[in-house]
């Protein structure tokens, strides 16, 4: 079993590797999750200004590719903001990088899914908070968005799991996570190339699983009276 | 002016080019229970909704309890704790339990804290003959108890005034007797109410004084004898003999 050997020889490595994609995944979802929230609220403010900031934002996003825009973000500004003295190297290299870039791109479909399940709510509920005199912010926190959150859950798990498949992408940018992590190591044993990516295959889909069980728990968790 | 608890005038509204409200005037005096009927379309609802701007006015004055709603710089939140509304269709809260979804403004609004408001929400519930479901879910009450529910939430923001937006036509007809009931014992409680309502039994032996709303006009109004006895307008005629 070529597979074990691998497994075995470069666990260490692997697992160093599997820090780096759990945390640009936890740490680029955090941030997509209070990106999507701002702008799916500019979406459904009303205000038009508002709504083209955020319409723009997600069709910028939507309609580019991920590991353009990690290009861009990475490589495109340092050269451009070079001369103002900016360096990813001096806030955290090509990792803030690449959790930068994974952030506006989940933000954006984030922002899409958090639309919807405010959009689905029924209009009466924001009508009843008013009535009794709650503040608008207030009436969205407390009465919207927790309804909201519910029929967003799994969609909003879903993202979770694509952005967290999405992070191999970011390894174009020599971040050693596990896809870059796969790379280096086929790179030095190519006779046992297959095990090898079949390793990496078998990472994503434990961290993946686990994803999904937690996600399980949470919608059991945000069931309410039924 | 003292004893005014609702005044309107030449109230106005349009949804485009649609002239939903046509030149609406209105007091409301306190205690006074006001029953709106009329045909579907006529602008009753619109009207109630203008009276704590749910729908934005477009024309036209309406005062309540002394604040101009209709002025656009006026704190509508303040005013809107003082008026009570009852919807058709519940808009319970169905993700709080039934105390919590009457505790969420007044402990919001920081009018009380947590354990009074709780302790004035199992008043209230007794009061609609709900005590024993305050720990349940909207989902798990009949439309009759959610009604209950509903007007129990909004009476614990202490309302001055009470609208309510067909609160039976949503109803199973044998669970539109319980939320009536409670109606009435709010009204006999010197509770001012404004009523948009197709139960004409409940307007007779409950209002002060009926309206009887048609394409966006008040057609006519007087006490139940006048108007359900001796109507005197072609169309209030030719809509109760419908509805009678």
């Amino acid at each position: 079993m070529v597979f074990v050997e691998v497994l075995v020889q470069y666990f260490p490595s692997f697992c160093i590797a599997l820090g780096e994609t759990v945390k640009l995944t936890a740490i680029s979802l955090i941030c997509a999750t209070v990106l999507g929230v701002i702008f799916g609220l500019f979406k459904v403010s009303g205000i038009p200004l508002l709504k083209m900031i955020a319409n723009l934002y997600i069709d910028i996003i939507r309609g580019t590719p991920l590991m353009v825009q990690v290009m861009i973000i990475f490589y495109g500004l340092s050269q451009v903001l070079r001369p103002y003295g900016f360096s990813w190297g001096d806030i955290g290299g090509n990792f803030t990088a690449g959790a930068v870039t994974l952030s506006l791109n989940a933000g954006a479909y984030m922002a899409e899914i958090i639309r919807g399940g405010i959009e689905a709510v029924d209009k009466g509920q924001m009508e009843a908070a008013r009535s009794l005199g709650l503040p608008y912010g207030k009436a969205m926190s407390k009465v919207i968005l927790p309804q909201a959150f519910r029929t967003m859950l799994p969609s909003i798990i879903n993202q979770f799991i694509i952005s967290m498949k999405d992070t191999s992408l970011i390894s174009v940018i020599g971040i050693r996570e596990l896809t870059q992590n796969g790379k280096i190591i086929a790179a030095n044993s190519a006779s046992r190339v297959m095990a090898i990516w079949l390793v990496v295959a078998a990472f994503y889909l434990v961290v993946c699983t686990v994803l999904s069980k937690v996600a399980v728990l949470v919608e059991r968790k945000v069931s309410y009276g039924k | 002016m003292e004893n005014k608890k609702i005044l309107v005038k030449n109230l106005k509204k349009n949804f485009g080019s649609l002239e939903v409200l046509k030149k609406i005037s209105l007091e409301v005096a306190e205690g006074e229970v006001v029953c709106l009927i009329g045909p579907s379309g006529s602008g009753k609802s619109t009207f109630l909704r203008c009276l704590n701007r749910l729908e934005k006015i477009t024309a036209g004055e309406v005062n309540v309890d002394g604040h101009p709603i209709s002025d656009p710089n006026i704190n509508i939140n303040r005013v809107r704790e003082n008026i009570g509304m009852v919807f058709q269709h519940f808009n319970l809260f169905p993700h709080l339990t039934v105390r919590e979804n009457i505790t969420l403004a007044p402990v919001e609004l920081k009018k009380m804290d947590k354990e009074n408001a709780s302790k004035k929400a199992v008043e209230l519930l007794e009061r609609v003959g709900l005590a024993d479901k305050a720990d349940s879910y909207p989902g798990q009450l009949s439309g009759g108890q959610k009604q209950r529910v509903a007007i129990a939430r909004a009476l614990a923001m202490n309302p001055d005034i009470m609208l309510f937006d067909e609160p039976t036509s949503a109803l199973d007809p044998e669970m539109v007797g319980e939320v009536l009931e409670v109606m009435k014992q709010l009204a006999a409680d010197g509770m001012t109410m404004v009523v948009v309502t197709h139960e004409m039994g409940f307007a007779r032996e409950v209002a002060d004084r009926v309206i009887f709303m048609d394409d966006g006009y008040i057609v006519e109004e007087g006490t139940p004898e006048e108007l359900f006895g001796n109507p005197k307008e072609e169309r209030t005629i030719s809509f109760l003999n419908k509805v009678l």
